[in-house]
């Protein structure tokens, strides 16, 4: 399904003339996401599992980690596998039904950046080469929503695999067998951070919430990784960058990120 | 990116590419606007081994109805892969990556075009991937930006698309598919030459921010090359018989 945020006139107007006076509607500063409440280990039953809220946003995601069989080229590494979902309950316009552009954008982009991080050792996760291997599946359910789904998400599903714990299984008679009672912490390498900023104008806001998202000229969610380098980068909305703003981006999805990854580093040491 | 180990050299010890080319150089690239005789508009391009088609219909009528939009027009994209256009055979059902992509040519043409003109309308483009050799989506940016013009939908520019990326540790125009496979990252851009904007910009990889920067400034100067013979494939098109150009 696709929501699309409709907002009157006057609305926008008014966003508008604060952007001017430098401020936004709901007084943050142009930098400064909203706040973030990361709760872990909420579905007892997944093997992973968040509960993000961020500002009004709210998303629950779980990890389920079961044996699979790899990639056809990638026989030497596990799997992994995001999927998101807008909730009918999440929002008026959202409707049930099979996944949208919009939502399989969302899941594309924090798959993307986990996966380029290189997050998880994923080769690690081999149980018979070519054969068997763990998979692990990061299943993002929104049920408020309220903007920046690609931040909640991707925060989410970090927070669900640094305090995931992988069960063991070992190859008897060809087939992958369960150990009970043997979890390990999964091989992690690095902590993936996506911070998305709108353009309306030439002001550049992180976090937009749903009334600045439905202002917004152009978007750009940008993932950086523990050195502070950048790994994966999209840019969406109906208009675009230019070079110089593109790079400003870079460098606040850098400064905000590092504050975010406090925040998870903390799950990963309280794990 | 896939990092997958193999005898490959992605650059030698001269600078030169798996491929032949230097680190700067694209891929031959032709460009023939108007081969289709039913639709609106159309071009084909040749990206190194890339063979896509684009179309163009409209602006026309929007059906389901309720997607229009009484205050602008509205483009749609569909980017879609052949089942015999990669080595394993591709399923014709669209992928969620090829819908991702139709998603993102989109919004990369949606700034150039100036649907506003065209209330209650909508514009379509359709992309074929007869061959795919990695850069598809710029490939396909290209050919559909051509197409667009083509149709004579007014236009605030061209978008010119073009990748960078970076291959052992070095910075790189034009990723092809091998150097995609198993290179460091792989950024396509999308950009309005003429504006100076970027429209359509993804990465896949890591880069530290002085190589962001460089790719950037990289990929942009591939796109202004692009430029040129996307207006050059127009002209032929439009000024065969000597006319004044």
């Amino acid at each position: 399904m696709t929501s699309t945020f409709v907002i009157d006139q006057l609305k926008r107007n008014q966003i508008n003339d604060l952007l001017e006076k430098g401020q936004r509607y709901d007084g943050r500063r142009f930098d400064e996401p909203r706040s973030l409440t990361i709760e872990t280990g909420v579905i007892p039953k997944a093997d992973g599992s968040a509960r993000v809220r961020l500002g009004d946003t709210e998303v629950v995601t779980g990890i389920k980690i079961q044996p699979d069989r790899p990639f056809p080229d990638m026989g030497d590494k596990g799997i992994f596998i995001c999927t998101a979902e807008i909730l009918p309950l999440a929002h008026p316009t959202a409707e049930p039904g099979p996944p949208g552009e919009d939502v399989i954008e969302l899941a594309r982009v924090v798959d993307r950046g986990i996966r380029e991080s290189g997050m998880v050792d994923l080769s690690q996760l081999v149980l018979e080469k070519d054969k068997s291997v763990i998979g692990i599946f990061a299943d993002n359910s929104v049920t408020d929503h309220d903007g920046n789904l690609f931040d909640a998400c991707s925060c989410a599903s970090t927070a669900a695999i640094l305090t995931c714990k992988i069960p063991k299984w070992e190859m008897i008679d060809d087939k992958p067998t369960l150990v009970e009672g043997q979890k390990s912490d999964p091989p992690i390498t690095t902590i993936p951070v996506a911070v998305t900023m709108a353009r309306i104008g030439d002001y550049i806001l992180v976090d937009p919430n749903a009334d600045e998202w439905a202002c917004m000229d152009a978007r750009i969610t940008i993932t950086t990784n523990s050195n502070g380098n950048i790994c994966a980068l999209q840019k969406g909305g109906d208009d675009g960058f230019t070079p110089e703003q593109i790079i400003q981006c870079s460098e606040i999805a850098i400064s905000a990120g590092a504050k975010i990854r406090q925040k998870l580093e903390q799950l990963r040491q309280g794990r | 990116m896939g990092g997958r180990d193999s005898d490959l050299v992605l650059l030698d010890e001269n600078g030169i590419r798996c491929d032949g080319r230097k680190v700067d150089e694209t891929r031959n690239i032709s460009i023939k606007a108007g081969v289709l005789k039913n639709a609106n508009g159309s071009a084909y391009i040749e990206f190194g081994d890339n063979k896509i088609l684009a179309g163009v219909f409209g602006p026309r009528d929007v059906h389901p109805k309720h997607m229009s939009d009484t205050d602008t027009g509205i483009i749609r994209c569909r980017y879609h892969m052949s089942p015999f256009s990669v080595t394993e055979r591709k399923n014709p059902a669209p992928s969620r990556r090829e819908i991702e992509i139709g998603k993102v040519i989109k919004e990369a043409l949606r700034p150039a075009v100036m649907l506003e003109k065209f209330p209650r309308t909508a514009v379509d483009v359709y992309v074929e991937v007869l061959q795919a050799d990695g850069g598809t989506r710029c490939a396909a940016l290209d050919a559909a930006s051509v197409a667009l013009a083509d149709a004579g939908i007014p236009m605030r520019d061209m978008v010119s698309a073009c990748a960078a990326g970076k291959v052992a540790d070095t910075i790189i125009l034009d990723v092809n598919n091998e150097e995609d496979q198993a290179g460091q990252a792989d950024m396509p851009i999308g950009y309005m030459p003429n504006l100076g904007k970027v429209t359509l910009l993804q990465l896949d990889g890591v880069l530290t921010p002085a190589e962001f920067k460089k790719c950037l400034e990289t990929g942009i100067e591939g796109c202004k090359q692009v430029y040129e013979i996307q207006k050059q494939a127009l002209k032929d098109k439009y000024f065969a018989n000597g006319e004044q150009q």
